[in-house]
């Protein structure tokens, strides 16, 4: 048996590697379907929820976009205003209980995890599209684009972009608080830790690698997601065109 | 002589308590070239803006070659590919580049394929000067060339009317004439247009008629001959001395 705290560690990562690295793979897995899959849902509740009202819209019309901005509200409310551990016991539990529903931890975590990020994403895509100055919603509606047309062409390209860096802060999050899926016996990096401590009663010799673990794969993924921005951004120059029969380079030109 | 191309009868617009439109009764003929004058207020731009209904009017009649807009039947989409309109603060689509600009709408409303909606974008570009800086954004170019690019973006969908809010207000002066000359060209090809301005010269030189808005009514509507050495109306004449006084 090892004992200082070194030999623990080398221990753990001897015997426990497979199991670390499958753990934070599940780990890695679920936050990115649950950060795509929330922010689908988080989009598409954004862009239903702005889509205007006319005064002169009919009266069942206008009641029926209240009726279902009130659900998304209620939905965004109570997701954001409620702990995901305790989420993810009501709705596992809750499921098998009312339903007679036999979910596998892991598609329950899926639904868990996409549900309440859903809920956060929503306000942030909201505040991406209402961010986009008006104008260009009413230059796009002047040459006879539609909503929805103005939408997915002009609008949407532009919120997305703004709110990239906090989609990625959505993933980054999602990664650390996926630990809390433990609870309902799912498989990630947090559950196969405490089995692996719980074998030999070393909690702070296997846990120090797990923080270390998630560590890496926040950084990571921060750092990534800071390259896919500035290469959305564009290049800073463009290039100005000789005529019009002869698209060629002749001056590179910038500004800002 | 032909029927106007658009008319416009007892519109009456109000924000709540607020008569922003009075009871405006106007026309444009076919090439017509009306500037619209008028202090800051009086209502110009929400006369526009219910044109192509980018507002609602509250009440009173808009018809484009006889046939109400505001009919369930009218398709508003169409109407308002053919009524352009030109901002002051220019508009453009950030996320795309010039030439996209003025593609988007031609394939999205007039249903053009992509070679023939560039073709057209690039001939009007060429026109308006910007046919260079088809790959630059909005962001990288002058407010100038903003506001070209506007006005190409406008006339790429062929419309039969442009209507103009301020084009030049939110230009440095040394980038007012780029703007006003395109606009001169546009009006000697016959395109009919309504221009909201306080550049007098464009107003006496370049249109046929001249409107002056006063609180909600249009108070004048005549040559630009007879408002500015003949004008009616005591504010219109106070207007006027305001306006050439601080030009
Ligand atoms: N969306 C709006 N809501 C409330 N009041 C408005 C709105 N748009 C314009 N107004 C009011 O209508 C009046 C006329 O505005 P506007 O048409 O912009 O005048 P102008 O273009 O001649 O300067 C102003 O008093 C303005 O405050
Ligand atoms: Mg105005």
């Amino acid at each position: 048996m090892p004992t200082s705290f070194f030999e623990w560690v080398a221990f753990f990562v001897n015997k426990y590697g497979l199991f670390f690295i499958q753990g934070a793979g599940t780990t890695i897995f679920i936050a990115s379907i649950g950060t795509i899959a929330g922010f689908a849902i988080g989009l598409a509740v954004a862009v239903v929820r702005t889509i205007p009202v006319e005064e002169n819209d009919s009266l069942a019309r206008k009641l029926f976009y209240k009726f279902v901005r009130f659900i998304f509200v209620a939905y965004i409310e109570i997701f954001r205003g409620t702990p995901m551990i305790v989420q993810a016991m009501v709705i596992y539990y809750g499921s098998a209980e009312l339903w007679g529903l036999d979910m596998s931890p892991m598609v329950a975590a899926l639904f868990i995890v996409s549900i309440n990020t859903g809920a956060y994403m929503a306000e942030i895509a909201r505040g991406g599209i209402i961010s986009i100055d008006k104008g260009q919603y009413e230059a796009a509606q002047s040459i006879g684009m539609t909503h929805s047309q103005t939408m997915v062409n002009i609008i949407l390209p532009q919120a997305i972009r703004n709110i990239l860096p906090s989609i990625g802060n959505e993933f980054v999050v999602n990664i650390k608080d996926t630990s809390v899926l433990n609870v309902i016996s799912v498989t990630e990096l947090f559950f196969m830790s405490k089995s692996a401590a719980g074998t030999y009663m070393r909690y702070f010799e296997v846990f120090f690698i797990t923080c270390l673990i998630y560590f890496v794969l926040t950084f990571s993924v921060t750092r990534l997601l800071l390259f896919v921005e500035r290469k959305l951004e564009g290049p800073d120059s463009f290039v100005i065109h000789g005529s019009q029969t002869v698209p060629q380079a002749v001056i590179k030109g910038g500004r800002e | 002589m032909s029927n106007p191309v658009l008319t416009v009868s007892h519109l009456k617009k109000t924000f709540g308590e607020n008569i922003v439109l009075k009871d405006i009764d106007f026309f444009a003929n076919e090439k017509d070239v009306v500037s619209i004058i008028g202090a800051s207020g009086s209502g110009k731009s929400t006369l526009l803006r219910c044109i192509n209904q980018l507002e609602k009017p509250t009440s009173g009649d808009i018809l484009f070659h006889d046939k109400n807009i505001q009919d369930s039947g009218f398709s508003l989409s169409n109407y308002r590919a053919k009524v352009g309109m030109v901002f002051q603060s220019f508009n453009l689509f950030n996320n795309l580049s010039v030439l996209q600009n003025c593609v988007v709408g031609q394939m999205k409303v007039l249903g053009r394929d992509r070679k023939e909606a560039e073709q057209r974008a690039m001939d009007i570009l060429s026109k308006v000067g910007m046919d260079q800086y088809i790959s630059a954004k909005p962001r990288q170019i002058s407010g100038g060339q903003k506001q070209r690019v506007a006005i190409a973006r406008a006339l790429a969908m062929d419309p039969e009317i442009l209507l103009f809010d301020e084009p030049t207000s939110a230009l440095d002066p040394e980038m007012v004439g780029e703007v006003l000359n395109v606009m001169t060209s546009l009006a000697k090809t016959g395109l009919t247009m309504l221009v909201v301005t306080h550049e007098m010269d464009f107003a006496r030189d370049v249109s046929n008629r001249i409107i002056f808005m006063d609180a909600g009514v249009i108070l004048e509507d005549s040559t630009p001959e007879e408002i500015f050495n003949h004008p009616k109306n005591e504010r219109t004449r106070m207007f006027l001395n305001r306006s050439i006084r601080n030009t």
